[in-house]
């Protein structure tokens, strides 16, 4: 702490630069900040699926249906525990651009299978008792200002015709980076409205398994089960599910290393050169440091410190600027719905920036540690 | 007393016996300083003069620690400097060297107060302790109104006072002054030999000295001349040496 204003002073004596600096590490950090937040909501089912969680779908897509009788013949199966399931429903509220995910689902097994989502026990018990109720995602109401009560009006695009419903209740996610933007539906209403090509069929199954480490036998054990049906199926965990959606998408994690890989370089460059600059331009303050006495391990801590101190300072403004951006929610209109810089991406960008300023430092510095203090003062 | 023929003087506070100091410029082997021998007591002011290129400053870098010799010895009270390690070196440096340079060499981004501070922050003592040795330090100079001015905000007289307290706020052992004056006007040249010199008179400062300036060596109590690498009276000196 004595050297400190000796660090900030040299830090900023050359204003222009250190500003300059500063903020290409700001822009750098921000950058980071919301790479690592779109990773996090693309890949964000992988993130926060069940261990114990298995999804079933038909073998040749997605959007293929399969039969409602199939979950008292999933129940069968030894290892599955319960099961619950869900159908797409693809509809518009309003404009095309308001996009949010729309489940028609059986309410009771679904708040079980889903224990991460919290519905107030009020709402739930108005929602089970109104057919053509709903319970929004809270991220999802706040974004139209949505209250309990209200009537919201759906146009179908795979169902025709305008459907209309009773909000009746909104849940939350009990972590925060569950998933929030979701609408839920009675399949009921779907099955009694919906078109006679949907009906005796949902869109996928939801499978818990009494036994996590047993995942892989029950995934075989359902896909046999279906097998040369007119409905296959293809069974993988919750988490390989979501990844392989994400990676539909293409691979995220491999453009955000590239691009993180690039950014995390220029940041060497730029930080190095200032350093390298500044230890130049003082090569004589530093020897007549040493003459005074400064160790020559205390020169190396200097001159870490400033490069450090530059790198933090910067890379905290830049996830800081992140953190109030991420904050102002998804500005796709839907497409990330869970757009959230967690603490833990924060410090590892706060890491980031201590990296670079060790190793953008530790050149200069030893260079300082090394330097000879009669051929340095005659340069004076 | 001061000597340079090498005889042994009891109660030496420098003792330098046989000082060889040699460059290698390409293959050529430049002897700069050849069995200089110096015996200085405590509480004098020697001044040290040369033709450019006679060694004098290699001559205060070795006294100083700054730099190693090729051959020979030097001792400085109980401590024979030539056998430290780099590292002891440093620490002894700070203990008891206070260096004074032509170009003042202040750390331009720190104010005089922060400047004096600098040598204090190796040692142990508390902010105000600290605080009480840079206010009588600068008081000595007679810079109590400059404490938070800028090196830029100050005359060069006033930035050498400045040096100046700096060198000796830790209560060195010995003062090394390398062309001190150098840089400033005859009056400012002046008022720093002034101060220099109640530093060794009133004090009790040893004051080694490297100047070029026959005015300057005459505040010295003695003036010795380096030649041929190796130190020789002053005609001015007598029988003090």
């Amino acid at each position: 702490m004595k050297y400190l204003h000796l660090i900030v002073r040299n830090l900023f004596r050359k204003k222009t630069r250190a500003v300059l600096t500063l903020g290409s590490i700001a822009v750098a950090l921000f950058l980071f900040g919301l790479l690592v937040t779109v990773e996090t909501a693309l890949s964000q089912g992988v993130e926060v699926a069940g261990a114990d969680r298995l999804m079933v779908i038909n073998r040749v897509s997605l959007i293929q249906p399969l039969p409602i009788s199939y979950r008292e013949r999933l129940l069968q199966i030894p290892g599955v525990a319960a099961v619950t399931y869900a159908s797409w429903f693809g509809g518009i509220y309003q404009d095309e651009k308001n996009f949010f995910p729309q489940f028609a689902i059986d309410p009771e097994s679904f708040l079980k299978m889903y224990p991460e989502y919290s519905v107030p026990p009020a709402q739930w018990k108005t929602f089970l008792g109104d057919r053509e109720g709903c319970v929004a995602g809270h991220s999802t109401a706040k974004r139209f200002g949505w209250k309990v009560g209200d009537r919201i009006p759906i146009r179908g695009t795979i169902f025709p015709g305008t459907w209309e419903f009773n909000l009746d209740g909104i849940y939350t996610g009990k972590r925060p980076d569950d998933d929030t933007s979701q609408f839920w539906f009675h399949r009921d209403y779907l099955e009694e409205r919906g078109p006679d090509w949907f009906k005796g069929y949902v869109g996928w199954y939801v499978v818990r398994v009494d036994d996590p480490d047993h995942a892989v036998d029950v995934v075989k054990a359902i896909d046999a089960r279906f097998a040369n049906s007119a409905w296959e199926t293809r069974t993988d965990t919750e988490r390989a599910f979501a990844a392989s959606f994400a990676k539909q998408i293409g691979n995220i994690r491999f453009i955000i290393l590239s691009i993180g890989g690039v950014v995390f370089f220029t940041l060497l460059l730029v930080t190095g050169n200032t350093m390298a600059m500044a230890v130049r331009e003082r090569i004589g303050e530093l020897a007549v440091l040493k003459t005074i006495g400064f160790p020559d391990v205390s020169l190396l801590g200097l001159v870490l410190a400033e490069a450090l101190t530059l790198a933090v300072l910067g890379g905290a403004i830049g996830l800081g600027l992140a953190k109030a951006f991420t904050l102002g929610g998804d500005p796709t209109g839907g497409m990330l719905p869970v757009f959230y810089l967690a603490p833990s991406k924060m410090a590892l960008g706060l890491l980031l920036a201590v990296m670079v300023g060790v190793l953008s430092g530790i050149v200069p510095a030893v260079t300082a540690m090394r330097l000879k203090i009669v051929d340095a003062l005659r340069r004076v | 007393m001061v000597r340079v023929d090498g005889s042994d003087v009891d109660g030496s506070l420098i003792r330098v016996r046989n000082l060889d100091k040699t460059y290698r410029r390409g293959s050529e082997e430049i002897h700069v300083l050849q069995g200089l021998n110096l015996d200085v007591s405590a509480g004098e002011f020697v001044a040290f003069m040369g033709p450019s290129g006679s060694g004098k400053t290699t001559l205060l870098n070795l006294l100083g620690g700054l730099d190693t010799p090729s051959a020979g010895s030097i001792r400085v009270g109980e401590d024979t400097v030539t056998a430290m390690s780099g590292r002891r070196l440093t620490g002894w440096r700070a203990r008891h060297v206070g260096f004074v340079f032509q170009m003042y060499n202040l750390i331009p981004v720190l104010t005089a107060y922060q400047n004096v501070e600098l040598p204090l922050l190796l040692t142990g003592l508390s902010r105000a302790e600290r605080r009480r040795h840079i206010e009588t330090a600068l008081a000595l100079m007679d810079l109590s109104d400059r404490m938070k001015h800028y090196p830029r905000q100050l005359s060069g007289g006033q930035e050498q006072r400045v040096a100046i307290a700096r060198a000796v706020v830790a209560d060195p052992t010995f003062l090394l002054c390398d062309e001190p004056t150098g840089d400033l006007d005859r009056k400012s040249a002046d008022e720093i030999l002034g101060i220099i010199s109640a530093l060794a008179s009133e004090h009790g400062k040893t004051v080694l000295m490297v100047t070029h300036d026959p005015r300057a060596a005459e505040w010295a109590d003695v003036v010795l001349h380096l030649e041929k690498g190796a130190l020789v009276d002053s005609p001015r000196e007598g029988g003090g040496s």
